[in-house]
């Protein structure tokens, strides 16, 4: 077993980007992720690894940086919360558009605007059906515990350079600012220059004697532009095939589904628990990825089931994604919380009663 | 085994890294732990709460909104604080600047002077841990040497110079718990 921690989500991101060998963060501060940068600073990554941290003088440039950091085939990373992660989104599908692999953390917070400072899982619809311009998508991984966070930087890297795309951690406030038990691996060593040029022949590592490559999102040409494009698109369906990643509690039986994908999938997990108590088969499915979005496990379930309930802390985003998977077979319905107000188990069982049980 | 806990009082009096010790203690003892903030725009002289949860089994919900123990540390924290507590639960307080005192018959009730016994030690930073130490004695769910190990674990290294005055504090806590009211 390696070693154990008591960490709050902010900082085992950080020691797991130190960890997995990543070159470089750029970020600037916003509550709820300040730790990250905060973490990373104090831990003098520059000492252990080599890795390079900057506080950048804003968002745009942290996610600009990040673009010609990744464009020389180095692992990178930034993070923000809601509104630093709404003014990345231009650079993010530049990225999606130039096929530049990098991991960005969204801590996210209650919105729209500056919102609050409190949780939320509001921006699903940004993460999952692209925030910024373009037909583009990005793994999106979604961490319920701090371990999570952990773990997902080493899993988001790996993706995020299997397809040469932008990959987003999709967290809350609630993960972020939690300190919880985490088992952190070992030090992976930061690629060496002849790694990088031997695994990423595509970055802009020094020409010497190859062709040139060129790091662009523009391309003028629509034949050529609509020939990438296709070939974005079979990446996105690649995705599907091979990523998804869920977790099922107490589904056996269950002849209700909660679906519900990061904090509000560990407030449910007690709700399931509440729920059965009280004589109903509930069961839990928690997305791991919410792009691809397991649609074809909940298409294998509609058998079994009488209804569906989404639990989000937002006003319904994900729940339509469960629509098309069902296709109007059951019944689908949605539950959430706004503007940093956080659901109780209790008061999920009771909503969960008061729409599927009836009186 | 599940313990859940709110810590309550004012930013400043020690309340998130008692919730710490006592998660990292829980972490020595081999148990599951969580350790949720209220955050925000808090500062010293505001309200500070932190629910810690203590398990045998892997923790669901970090986020509560009822009890099985509320330690509490000022009277803005006993007005929201109280009500949480699960029939039969416990509550635990300062008496120092409480001027409504805990009504409820139905949980089990008990103080200590933590305010008082820390400046009698002559350093009023380990209140916190006069506190904790009340509070193992009334919900012995973590062994002493893991509260140690706790400790140590939650201190930078450059102040565990500090460790045996925490223990002493702690050793007055568990001294000097007070029955108010006990169910039986």
């Amino acid at each position: 077993m390696g070693e154990l921690k008591l960490m709050k989500g902010n900082e085992a991101i950080g020691e797991a980007a130190i960890r997995a060998g990543v070159d470089a963060y750029f970020g600037y501060p916003i509550t709820p992720q300040s730790e990250v940068i905060e973490y990373l600073t104090s831990e003098k990554p520059e000492e252990r690894t080599g890795m390079v941290i900057l506080q950048a003088e804003s968002e745009l440039a942290a996610i600009n940086m990040v673009y010609g950091a990744a464009g020389s085939g180095k692992k990178v990373m930034t993070s923000s919360s809601s509104p630093g992660v709404s003014l990345k989104m231009e650079g993010i599908s530049y990225m999606a558009g130039a096929e530049l692999p990098c991991v960005v953390l969204n801590v996210v917070r209650g919105g729209p605007g500056l919102g609050t400072i409190q949780p939320s899982q509001a921006d699903y619809f940004q993460a999952v059906k692209g925030g910024g311009h373009g037909d583009y998508r990005m793994v999106v991984l979604a961490p319920a515990s701090v371990q999570e966070m952990a773990d997902f930087v080493k899993l988001g890297f790996e993706l995020a350079f299997k397809y040469r795309n932008p990959v987003m951690m999709l967290s809350d406030g609630v993960i972020g600012q939690m300190m919880e038990k985490v088992e952190l691996g070992e030090q992976i060593p930061r690629w060496t220059e002849e790694e990088i040029i031997r695994k990423n022949p595509w970055a802009t590592t020094g020409k010497k004697g190859r062709e040139r490559n060129i790091i662009t999102s523009l391309d003028l040409d629509p034949a050529r532009q609509e020939q990438h494009n296709h070939k974005l698109q079979k990446k996105y369906r690649q995705m599907e095939e091979e990523e998804v990643r869920f977790e099922k509690f107490e589904c056996d039986d269950a002849e209700y589904l909660f679906v519900a994908y990061g904090s509000s999938s560990r407030i449910a997990q007690k709700a399931v628990k509440i729920a059965r108590e009280k004589g109903h088969k509930v069961g839990l499915l928690r997305p791991i990825t919410l792009f691809p979005y397991p649609a074809k496990e909940i298409q294998s379930m509609l058998g079994q089931l009488k209804g569906i309930l989404s639990l989000e802390l937002s006003a319904g985003q994900m729940v339509e994604d469960i629509k098309l998977a069902v296709e109007g077979k059951v019944p689908v319905d949605h539950y959430g919380r706004m503007g940093g107000i956080i659901f109780s188990p209790a008061e999920i069982v009771e909503v969960f009663e008061e729409k599927f049980i009836g009186g | 085994m599940t313990e859940e806990i709110i810590i309550a009082g004012f930013g400043g009096q020690g309340v998130l890294s008692m919730g710490k010790i006592l998660s990292y203690s829980g972490i020595m003892q081999g148990q599951e732990v969580s350790w949720m903030p209220s955050y925000g725009p808090e500062m010293r002289g505001g309200t500070a709460n932190v629910t810690v949860i203590i398990s045998d089994e892997r923790v669901s919900s970090p986020i509560l909104t009822e009890f099985d123990t509320a330690i509490i540390l000022n009277q803005q924290s006993m007005d929201k604080f109280e009500p949480a507590v699960k029939p039969g639960g416990y509550l635990l307080y300062d008496p120092n600047g409480i001027t409504r005192h805990p009504e409820r018959k139905d949980i089990n009730v008990y103080k200590i002077t933590g305010a008082k016994l820390a400046s009698e030690m002559g350093n009023t930073k380990v209140f916190n841990m006069v506190v904790m130490g009340a509070y193992l004695k009334m919900r012995p769910i973590l062994e002493y040497k893991y509260v140690v190990e706790g400790l140590k674990k939650s201190l930078p290294e450059r102040y565990h110079k500090l460790i045996p005055l925490n223990e002493e504090a702690i050793k007055s806590g568990l001294e000097h718990l007070e029955e108010v009211h006990k169910l039986n």
